[in-house]
């Protein structure tokens, strides 16, 4: 991005723009909650065999539906599970959905947007015709009918979502290099014979990072909730395994008699997403300082 | 402030009921095609039962009585049957039901493209017309769950002038002879129907409109029940029993389903079924051992339900009483694995994404782990399951059938060699040949016999662990009054009434 | 402008054309028999059969799309397996009400949304923006499901304020229709009032520092006149395009508050008929709001292109 190189040489002292970005984002107080609020989620995930207090796939038929008590702090559900114990390695689900499928479009997204900003002409019209596409078909539908295609269970959950996120991702990249192709180091880079391959990968793919690193935290935002979404419907993560969406699947047949079960999973699909908006937010502003 | 007022004036507007002569229905799905031919759901039978009347009908325990034929009679070989027919009939459109138009029904049923009538009346070869009020059925063999069938949709008699003149089109706009007749229908928000002044027996019909609201949700359900916006639904969820229980503002009726929940096997010998360790008889025992059926029907319907082990419930005059439901023994489980020479039993299986279905599945899987067995569980989408059902492709899968008041229709279709709903692939000539003469034997006693045969070879066969059978719930306002629980769970509209 | 219309028409067409392969393709390719799907309990075989011919189900996936393109470009969307309906006369009975629902969710994102914007972006840096952004994140972090299951459970179930689900039109109940509305509203509109808030508020922000606005301030204009008459109306014109564009997300937020609150329209049909596999309904839904999408898309570029010239392609 030109706005880093610039707002860099009109500083006074010498620091790289990612030090000072790092700074700028530091200073905001919401994305290092949201940032402190992931590190506990991803904790909370790896650790899961150590801190959760049941297995949280053990049934018992003595202990259905039972309300939050000293022994199980969130309560029990439908068929006597720890919800607490559900609650933290159903972290595993939305943080590892979250973040393969948002690899999965970059993985797609990225290249494909690259070639299409690059090459243009043709490439360009082909790539572009295929993403409006995909892009008018309203997302979760996209998503929903991925997964129903590919069959539910989790993976396949991540696959849909990637895929059905991928054409943002081509977008933001072709547009972002279409501002920087033109740029005057990339016709220098051009002009003393540089591969296309080399300014791609030497020239321009740095320089449209920062926009894709901001667009690539909030859509884990997205991502989370599309999984949950998904596995409400029934067609992500599947039983015993526990999913927060899932979870919630199970819950709204008890929201009368045993709320704590929608309660909590929603509680923490609601604070993970929240804490991966407000890092995004945060990185947008310290990536980009236009802006806020 | 302004706030305030608009919730006020909302809850008051929830408050009111729409008109005191209309039945508010809240349904647990959205009905399919509205024509007896080609209707294919249950929750279609429950609409129906305001629409078309039938040949015959169900009493509260599951007695064939009349309905719009007042008699009937077997022939001495059992290969005809012959009705006599309500007079003074009429249709919605105001045209006669007489033998004319019994025969143009079944001959509908059996003919037109779509119908999903014809395996039921398969074995009715013709009809014949004796006099206005006295029909023949003619039939290929003596088949003696026919007049069951004609308690259902294959015995509803549709107007010739209306089914000829709609066509295919018939199901936007049936035409029958039932005490309402219909009115409109938006897909997935209503059905709403009106009184039939000229129906034969509209003494007993108190409502002057009947509304059907497909509401999936059961939460939702009971919530629209309980702000006033319904009278009546239909499969209340079990959990929400206890509290509505006590409310003396709603009535509770339970009733226990014809069909059943249970556990289908692969045992056709097929690829799959050959690496599956369900393959051996003694691990199936195995598993049915290390299953706790009263915990299951605890955990699964909180109580809601009978544990059973046959096609038919304990309650059911065609259970065998004979062969009650063995009590869960871990021991026994443990010492069949390791007669069987397999300690470690691992199996997939297949349940739809329903909750009620992932429940029954890890609940299940949670039991026989107690014998050693690993359960794998693989949910799977409705259609997919269907398809790898029909295929055999899968090891076990949980499996609920709604149930059909003649014990043959929840048992031929399933266990009778290559018959297209025998998931199990189970062939058994004697059970084969069981089934063939239960089919003809017209005499319940000796029927009966038969069944208490058959039972005695598919209860140590295993190619289905019935396990329970589960409570249809029905909640009303208290101010219904005259609701006859048929174990059908359709909501009869004859003597229903607002106190 | 002529130039740049004819461009983006023509680039309309191989769009859909595209939606109509990807959505049929996706379609069927889903595993199962939707032959089996449909025939109900019983199963009938002859019923299995007669719906395997009457939807070529034998036939490869390309002859099946040219058999379907071919009724499409004829205007002739198919037909519900599930209910023997046409599609077309089920999008128009459905439309209504999710046009009311998003009609209604946008009216109050709009008014929640902007002004929000506009007072954070006034009150830069005060509580005022701080409770705003917050509501904002909230509004952007909730799934809507959720929010509706605990929405229900408060008003209908421990409350009973409001009606639990269902929909009755205007035209018979207008009080009971929006007493069936305000909820999946609210949660429909939820998250689209965070966003609009964001837009409002940066766009503001930007003209707020514009010279023409500093201009008339230092004319010694009222400071409301300058902020409603001279910042809001250029700060509006970039929201209200990209409202246009946030439309699709509309549709998606409605899936699921059409699940949650048993509404009757365009959410509910597609998501029943993915699971019922009725194919016909599934293609004619989404080819249908594609286009309307594409449309919304070519008006918004349209608004953009007339306020900014510059901006081309």
């Amino acid at each position: 991005m030109a706005a880093i190189a610039i707002a860099a040489g009109a500083e006074p002292r010498e620091a790289s723009p990612a030090e000072r970005a790092l700074k700028r984002l530091v200073k905001r107080r919401g994305a290092i909650f949201g940032l402190a609020m992931v590190v506990f989620f991803v904790i909370l995930a790896v650790a899961a065999p150590w801190i959760a207090p049941y297995d949280p796939i053990a049934t018992s038929w003595s202990l259905v539906r039972k309300a939050p008590s000293a022994q199980h702090w969130f309560g029990t559900d439908e068929i006597g599970r720890d919800v607490l114990s559900r609650v933290i390695w159903g972290a595993r689900a939305s943080l590892l959905a979250g973040v393969v499928s948002v690899c999965i479009s970059l993985a797609i997204g990225v290249p494909i947007g690259l070639a299409a900003g690059y090459l243009g002409r043709w490439t360009d019209m082909a790539i572009s015709r295929v993403t409006d596409a995909m892009l008018a078909c309203p997302f979760l539908i996209l998503a929903i009918a991925l997964a129903a295609f590919l069959g539910p269970s989790l993976t396949n959950a991540m696959i849909a979502i990637g895929i059905a996120a991928t054409p943002a991702f081509i977008r933001l990249t072709r547009a972002q290099v279409l501002s920087v192709k033109v740029e005057d180091y990339v016709e220098a880079a051009r002009a003393v014979g540089n591969s296309h391959l080399r300014i791609v990968l030497r020239h321009i793919f740095p320089n449209v990072m920062a926009p894709l690193i901001v667009q690539a935290t909030l859509a884990i935002a997205a991502a989370v909730i599309a999984e949950a979404s998904l596995s409400f419907l029934g067609l992500g993560q599947q039983p015993p395994a526990p999913s927060w969406g899932s979870m919630l699947n199970t819950a709204k047949n008890y929201v009368e008699n045993a709320p704590w079960m929608a309660v909590w999973p929603g509680l923490s699909i609601f604070l993970l997403v929240l804490s991966f908006n407000l890092l995004g937010d945060g990185l947008r502003d310290a990536l980009d300082p236009r802006h806020g | 402030m302004r706030f305030a007022r608009i919730a006020a004036v909302l809850a008051l507007a929830a408050a009111l009921p729409a008109s005191a002569q209309t039945l508010r229905i809240g349904l647990a799905e959205d009905p399919d095609l509205l024509d007896p031919s080609t209707a294919r759901t249950f929750v279609g039978r429950i609409v129906f039962a305001s629409l078309c009347d039938k040949l015959m009908d169900l009493d509260e325990n599951l007695k064939i009585v009349p309905m719009l034929a007042t008699s009937w009679e077997w022939s001495a070989d059992g290969k005809a049957l012959t009705m006599k027919l309500r007079p003074n009939v009429l249709f919605h459109d105001g045209e006669k039901l007489d033998a004319a138009a019994v025969k143009y029904s079944i001959e509908r049923h059996k003919t037109i493209a779509g119908s999903n009538r014809k395996g039921e009346l398969a074995p009715v070869a013709s009809v014949d017309v004796i006099d206005p009020l006295t029909v023949r059925l003619n039939l290929t063999g003596p088949f003696a769950p026919l007049t069951a069938v004609l308690t259902d949709r294959a015995g509803m008699i549709v107007s010739p002038k209306a089914a000829q003149a709609l066509g295919e089109k018939f199901n936007t706009k049936p035409v029958c002879a039932g005490p309402f007749r219909f009115v409109e229908r938006v897909a997935q928000d209503r059905i709403v129907v009106e009184r039939f002044k000229d129906y034969w027996n509209k003494g007993a019909i108190h409502f002057d409109k009947v509304t059907y609201l497909p509401i999936v949700d059961a939460t939702v359900r009971l919530a629209n029940l309980k702000s006033g916006q319904l009278d009546f639904i239909e499969r209340m969820a079990p959990s929400d029993v206890p509290g509505l229980k006590d409310d003396r503002r709603f009535k509770i009726t339970k009733a226990v389903e014809m069909g059943y929940q249970g556990i289908t096997i692969n045992i056709s010998g097929n690829e799959v079924a050959q690496k599956s360790p369900l393959k051996d008889a003694r691990v199936r025992e195995a598993l049915e051992l290390s299953l706790d059926r009263d915990a299951i029907v605890q955990v699964a319907q909180d109580g809601e339900g009978l544990v059973g082990n046959q096609w038919v419930s304990p309650k059911n005059p065609w259970y065998t009483k004979s062969m009650p439901p063995p009590k869960r023994n871990i021991e026994r489980a443990k010492a069949l694995l390791k007669e069987a020479g397999v300690t470690n039993p691992s199996f997939t299986l297949m349940a739809g994404t329903t909750s009620d279905a992932q429940r029954v599945a890890q609940i299940v899987q949670a039991m026989a782990k107690d014998a050693g067995f690993d359960v794998k569980i693989q949910a799977t989408e409705f259609a997919v399951a269907l398809k790898l059902a029909d295929q055999n492709q899968f090891d076990a899968f949980v499996l609920a059938w709604s149930g059909r008041p003649d014990p043959d229709t929840n048992l031929y279709q399933f266990i009778f060699c290559k018959q297209p709903q025998n998931n199990a692939g189970y062939c058994n000539p004697q059970v084969d040949a069981l089934l063939n003469q239960e089919r003809v034997t017209i005499d319940p006693a000796q029927r009966a016999k038969l069944f208490e045969q058959i039972a005695g070879h598919t209860l140590k066969d295993r190619p289905i662990l019935y396990l329970f059978h589960r409570h249809w719930i029905q909640a009303y306002s208290s101010k219904l009054s005259g609701l006859k629980p048929v174990p059908d769970a359709l909501v009869r509209l004859q003597g229903l009434k607002f106190n | 402008m002529g130039r740049f219309l004819l461009h983006r028409l023509a680039a309309i067409i191989p769009t859909l054309f595209l939606v109509s392969m990807l959505i049929f393709g996706l379609q069927q390719l889903l595993p199962g028999d939707p032959a089996l799907a449909l025939a109900g309990e019983d199963r009938d075989e002859s019923l299995v059969q007669h719906l395997r011919a009457k939807f070529h189900l034998d036939d490869p996936i390309p002859v099946r799309y040219g058999y379907w393109i071919k009724d499409v470009l004829r205007g002739d969307l198919g037909e519900s397996v599930r209910i023997q309906k046409p599609v077309t006369e089920l999008i128009l009975e459905k439309l209504p009400v999710t046009i009311e629902l998003a009609v209604l969710a946008m009216l109050f994102a709009l008014s929640i949304g902007i002004t929000a914007g506009i007072v954070s972006a006034v009150f830069k840096d005060t509580a005022f923006d701080y409770v705003a952004n917050v509501f904002a994140l909230w509004g952007l972090s909730t799934p809507n499901f959720w929010l509706g299951i605990l929405l229900i459970l408060l008003f209908s179930v421990k409350l009973g304020w409001l009606p639990a689900s269902g929909y009755v039109s205007p035209f018979e109940d207008l009080r009971a229709n929006l007493a069936s509305m305000v909820m999946p509203a609210f949660v429909l509109g939820n998250a689209f009032a965070a966003v609009l808030m964001r837009h409002t508020r940066s766009a503001m922000l930007q003209v707020l520092t514009a010279d023409y606005v500093r201009t008339a301030r230092a004319k010694g204009l009222d400071e409301r006149v300058v902020i409603l008459r001279h910042a809001l109306r250029n700060a509006l014109v970039p929201v209200i395009t990209l409202g246009a564009l946030e439309f699709g997300t509309l549709l998606s937020g409605a899936v699921l508050t059409e699940q949650v609150f048993s509404i009757p329209g365009f959410g509910k049909l597609i998501v029943d008929a993915v699971f019922n596999r009725d194919y016909a309904v599934v293609q004619g839904v989404v080819l249908f709001t594609a286009t309307v999408y594409v449309t919304l898309n070519l008006l918004a570029d349209l608004a953009y292109f007339a306020v900014n010239p510059r901006m081309r392609g």
